[in-house]
């Protein structure tokens, strides 16, 4: 009786695991695989190619795009990552402070945007800054005494994206930071304002340390995510003007898809893969340290 | 007392107007979309005098949208309820039976967090190719049903269902299949209807893997599709932002509708049990 319960058993768990595992394997493991595989050939990116060993990493190192994509690609996380974090806690100790339905409206508001399609964000954003009749012009020309197509200025591209961005993906962070700011005991505010504490130093000494772990897990998620910049530079400003917006992800689509070098697209694939990977583990370790504590 | 009053007061006018700034570009987006063409460009006029809605009538009529909507809708459905089937009997195979390899999986589903899916466009493409698949919607499909959080949040929840509950079941001649789809899916629907409505907004949302695989203009999904009419028929913001609108609504309606599933869903995935 016993070893059959258990086969039974065993039988039942792959059935139940068979579809997940199959795709799993065909549409995902299958394609990292491929993908090493194909970054030490000189494969086009359709039919096969033939092994040349490290050729593509020393080409990609040699390859100026790819350091321009690679400067890039760090450029927008560093006009990323930490302003949309901080815009994003700023925002969410605003909303805690409100109630009931005041407070469910403004948090539609600033939420909206994460919700929307990139290409829609992209296009309001094209008309809202067009340079001839852009409702954010009169701004522009208010400081810079100019009116700017921003998009194809390269000092005001990259920026300009990073707005789009902020503006775009900042809700997630709020959400995140206003169940943070729930949990923290109202007591300890109580407590702190009975001896005396400002609003400044209840920030300093109790808010912030009891959020400083959400704050590391925002920031290393935005870091993951905007190492992955493509869609919003590709649909603003094609990487331009003068490669002053390429990113990491668009010197794989060109590679690949416009010059037909899937070998090189993969190497390039590769090393943004390994670069994300690394990101992640540090995540991983930060996650596993905050469930320690 | 009173000076506290007056801060809060303070405060609060200063979110609201921080949130109309912040929402500003949406509601410009649709007032322009109800604007005639020639007011458009005609200076700034804050709200429209008359309402014109020949751009969504344009867009309908003179666009593949329909088309596009029809394939958004089709794909976002079929990846969601793939997604959500595949992992949930696998998230209940980890959580509820013992059997060989069991760790193994659950380990390689937490390590594929890390795969950055946009690295993979390149070999996913070449094997929808092999399988005659670009251009289709099998193509859109079939590489988004892999999303390794739904598997572990599945079996985080089927973790916490009481042991008992189990027990009766089993005693009461279920098998395992019925055991989940009569015990602990009923059980588990918030997070099914949380995480369905997440993975819809997100195959919807989803712009580089369809750009990729569609190369006809009538089997792209709106996301992509919107793209296409500025390129065709030069600038014309009125009826750009129709579109823009019109591409948006379904999961805008879906979000407001939903939010507190939405909300849920963003903390579970992100590691945050809510």
């Amino acid at each position: 009786m016993r070893p059959k319960s258990k086969n039974n058993k065993t039988l039942t768990a792959i059935l139940l695991i068979a579809p997940f595992v199959l795709c799993y394997l065909v549409v995902f493991a299958y394609p990292v695989y491929k993908m090493f595989a194909m970054s030490f050939t000189d494969a086009p990116l359709i039919g096969e190619g033939d092994w040349v060993g490290l050729e593509n990493y020393v080409r990609m190192f040699q390859h100026k795009l790819f350091y321009t994509s690679v400067y890039n690609t760090l450029y927008f996380v560093g006009l990323t990552v930490v302003p949309n974090t901080l815009i994003g806690l700023g925002i969410a100790m605003m909303i805690v402070r409100l109630n009931g339905m005041v407070q469910a409206g403004i948090l539609i508001l600033f939420f909206m945007p994460y919700i929307l399609p990139v290409t829609v964000v992209t296009q309001i954003w094209q008309w809202v800054l067009d340079q001839q009749f852009g409702v954010a012009q009169p701004l522009i020309e208010a400081v810079t005494g100019k009116r700017i197509s921003v998009f194809r200025d390269p000092l005001w591209a990259m920026p300009m994206v990073a707005l789009v961005t902020i503006w775009w993906t900042n809700g997630f962070n709020v959400l995140l930071f206003i169940s943070a700011l729930r949990n923290i005991p109202q007591d300890y505010y109580e407590a702190a304002s009975l001896d005396g504490a400002s609003r400044f130093q209840q920030f300093r000494r109790i808010t912030w340390p009891l959020l400083w772990p959400v704050t590391a897990l925002v920031l290393t998620l935005q870091l993951i995510l905007q190492l992955k910049i493509f869609d919003q530079i590709y649909l603003m400003t094609q990487g331009g003007p003068f490669n002053s917006t390429y990113v990491l992800l668009q010197l794989v689509y060109r590679e690949a898809f416009g010059r037909n070098q899937g070998g090189y697209a993969s190497a390039v694939a590769v090393a943004l893969f390994v670069l994300i990977v690394i990101v992640s583990v540090l995540q991983y370790q930060l996650l596993k340290a905050r469930g320690k504590s | 007392m009173g000076n506290m009053k007056t801060g809060n007061i303070l405060l609060l006018t200063f979110t609201v107007i921080a949130a109309c700034a912040w929402a500003f570009p949406l509601y410009w987006a649709i007032v322009t979309s109800i604007k005639p063409e020639a007011d458009v460009v005609a200076g700034t006029i804050f709200l429209p005098e008359t309402i014109d809605i020949s751009s969504y009538v344009w867009a309908l009529l003179e666009t593949n949208i329909v088309r596009w909507y029809i394939n958004s809708i089709g794909t976002s459905v079929l990846i969601t309820v793939v997604v959500i089937m595949i992992s949930m009997m696998c998230g209940y195979a980890l959580s509820q039976i013992v059997f060989p390899g069991r760790r193994a999986l659950f380990l390689i589903v937490l390590a594929s967090f890390m795969v950055p899916s946009q690295a993979l466009v390149v070999s996913q493409f070449i094997l929808m190719h092999k399988f005659g698949m670009v251009d289709s919607w099998a193509g859109i499909i079939l590489p988004q049903v892999i999303i390794p959080v739904v598997v572990i949040v599945y079996k985080q929840f089927f973790d916490s269902v009481p042991r008992e509950l189990r027990e009766a079941a089993k005693l009461d001649g279920c098998s395992e299949f019925q055991i989940l789809f009569k015990l602990y899916l009923p059980l588990n629907w918030g997070i099914t209807a949380a995480l369905s409505i997440i993975t819809f907004i997100m195959a919807w949302n989803n712009f580089l893997w369809p750009f990729l695989v569609i190369t006809s203009e009538e089997m792209m999904t709106i996301t992509v599709g919107i793209t296409q009419v500025g390129d065709a028929f030069g600038v014309k913001y009125a009826r750009d932002m129709a579109i823009a609108v019109m591409a948006a609504m379904p999961v805008a309606i879906a979000y407001l509708i939903f939010q507190r599933r939405v909300t849920q869903a963003i903390m579970l995935s992100s590691g945050i049990k809510g």
